[in-house]
């Protein structure tokens, strides 16, 4: 797995188990990463009092594992997290540190990087050793370009992308954990974090796992052949593909700006489902966008999403020619209707 | 019992998003092609946190509002003579390069000392704003970096809310994963707060506002400390733009149940 690979480096992967114990994908396709650069290198586990005993990576070939473990690390705040980070890198003397591009991990690694005398560099979607020196690979001015780098510096932080590699697969085992004490004075618990704000599940609309994107462009929400809107029938249609798909939303700028202007458009869609050059950026294998006339859905929206398709009234789109696998010259009201009709 | 805020708002500026871009490398890295002539706007997502941060200000009365900015200087006047006309701010400028790939920690260094150097600035009071990444170099480093050196240990980011309690604690609803949103509450300032979005539509031109603004702009444009970034320890190996053309299939004449049945059978294989 790390063949041609003689990188110098001790490596530490940090990650960090889920409310029920249970490891994100993205912590195992960091973890894949890791191991592909280099089987003898160091790497560390981070666990909440909640995980298992490091039961589900012990496997992996690490050298050692660590854990700072404790009921006030369970919730994911910045100060005691930045803490238990800062611990777990002093204490693996770690030159190269990875972590899985996680909300958590993301709020933090670049204060502990400051904290720590290091250099950070986040959303990379690949790295790779080369003569011996580590370079990663991320995007520049919201996904328009991307750039290969290398750094002298140490320690050299870098959070990964989903999917930057495989899952790391293995069998399940027992590893001894070394626990790294860490202290938590009263400064570093002036937040307290006390849940999860989510739309109610028949109401989720982001599903990041989905093997589809569906993005509704304004076009949804302009006057049609009768020269009128029909938002109703557009959110109606909308939402029942979704819920036949089990697709994510996603939403161009313009539609999501109307509805923040407190026009009455589709009550459903909220900025985070935008994507785009202000919006995320989303990873599915298949994209479909549906009245969308800017540059945003099709180019930076769409760049990682693997087969893309349109259904568009104009066939000069040139947004979509030439970033889109299939353009559908149709009306999305009737085709969407069919469709729903099928699923 | 009000609550009195300094807040600091982070923004730079970046190239108008509809522009076209192109990388070219040059002897201090790579840069943008023609940069200099790209027409800019304030980097979208610390617009979002400045107009939230104007909006906290005036729900409490005594707070004071500064947008600390580095960019090229007469780029920045071009941007301000813009967001002059949106809300009240003192401006703090630093004259150096906007673009995307200078190094984050050389940046928050320079922009902690601005913050350092404000005259009246209270850091009991302080609610560090800008964007959660930038539209530059999109790392969501920056801001960070320039809270852990003015030792401030409640940070959020991807903030779409922050509500102020009568005890002056803050609810601040932070994005995670899922199109979810975390609930924290700080026990008060100081904080940093990387926005996403928020919930404040952009505010209309105001003249008044704008001719108001531009009064103690120009000054604070004619004083701007120079901020010349080393790069050392960073190398890029190759700054590239996407080349992956699609070949579009165009279906112009099918009906709409045909192209169902195609997408149908696309969705489910």
């Amino acid at each position: 797995m790390d063949q041609g690979v003689n990188l110098m480096e001790r490596i530490l992967l940090l990650i960090h188990p889920e409310a029920d114990g249970s490891l994100p994908k993205s912590a195992l396709e960091a973890l894949g990463a890791a191991a592909a650069l280099s089987k003898e290198a160091s790497r560390s586990v981070w666990l909440s009092e909640r995980a298992t005993g490091g039961g589900f990576v012990a496997t992996c070939g690490a050298q050692r594992f660590l854990g700072v473990v404790g009921e006030q690390f369970a919730q994911a705040r910045y100060a005691s997290d930045a803490a238990a980070a800062e611990a777990l890198i002093k204490t693996s003397q770690a030159t190269v540190v990875l972590a899985p591009a996680t909300s958590r991990w993301s709020r933090v690694l670049a204060g502990v990087a400051q904290r720590v005398g290091g250099r950070i560099d986040t959303h990379v979607t690949a790295l790779e050793a080369e003569e011996g020196r580590l370079c990663a690979t991320r995007w520049y001015y919201r996904q328009r370009m991307f750039a290969r780098i290398t750094r002298g510096h140490r320690p050299w932080m870098l959070t990964l992308e989903p999917g930057i590699a495989p899952p790391w697969q293995g069998a399940a085992g027992s590893a001894q954990v070394e626990n790294v004490a860490v202290a938590l004075p009263d400064a570093m618990r002036r937040t307290t974090v006390s849940g999860v704000q989510a739309p109610a599940a028949d109401q989720q609309t982001i599903r990041p796992d989905a093997d589809l994107l569906f993005v509704a462009g304004a076009g949804w929400t302009k006057n049609q052949k009768d020269g009128k809107s029909h938002v109703d029938e557009a959110a109606k249609l909308i939402l029942g593909f979704l819920r036949a798909s089990k697709a994510s939303l996603g939403s161009s700028k313009s539609l999501v700006d109307l509805a923040g202007e407190g026009q009455a458009v589709l009550p459903f869609m909220s900025h985070l489902n935008q994507v785009g050059q202000t919006g995320a950026t989303p990873r599915h294998p298949k994209g479909l966008s549906t009245c969308c006339h800017g540059e945003e859905p099709h180019v930076v929206g769409w760049r990682f999403i693997s087969e893309r398709r349109a259904v568009n009234l104009d066939p000069n789109c040139g947004w979509a020619q030439g970033k889109a696998d299939v353009l559908y010259v149709a009306d999305a009201f009737e085709v969407m209707a069919k469709v729903n009709e099928r699923l | 019992m009000p609550h009195v805020f300094h807040v600091v708002v982070c923004g730079g500026i970046v190239p108008d998003p509809l522009q076209s871009l192109e990388p070219v490398a040059g002897a201090a890295g790579p840069s943008l092609k023609n940069e200099m002539m790209l027409p800019a706007v304030l980097d979208p997502w610390a617009a979002h946190a400045l107009y939230e941060a104007a909006h906290l200000v005036k729900a409490h009365p005594g707070s004071r509002l500064w947008l600390v900015s580095l960019g090229p200087k007469a780029k920045l006047q071009q941007v301000m003579m813009t967001v002059a006309q949106k809300v009240p701010f003192e401006l703090i400028a630093l004259d150096g390069p906007a673009g995307g790939f200078t190094e984050a920690c050389e940046v928050a260094e320079a922009l902690a000392n601005a913050i350092l150097g404000i005259a009246g600035l209270d850091r009991g009071k302080l609610l560090l704003f800008g964007g959660w990444e930038s539209a530059s170099r999109g790392a969501g480093a920056t801001l960070a970096m320039v809270g852990e050196r003015l030792g401030i240990l409640d940070q959020f980011q991807g903030v779409d809310q922050l509500t102020v309690n009568a005890d002056g604690s803050l609810t601040v609803l932070e994005r995670i994963e899922g199109g979810q949103h975390q609930v924290s509450t700080a026990a008060g300032a100081p904080a940093v707060l990387g926005w996403a979005t928020g919930h404040l539509p952009e505010p209309p031109n105001s003249p008044a506002v704008g001719m108001q603004n531009m009064r103690a702009i120009m000054p604070a444009l004619g004083k701007a400390q120079p901020f010349r970034p080393a790069g050392e320890g960073l190398r890029f190996l190759s700054v590239e733009l996407p080349r992956q053309r699609r070949e579009t299939r165009i279906v112009r004449d099918l009906s709409a149940e045909q192209i169902a049945d195609e997408l149908v059978a696309w969705i489910k294989g």
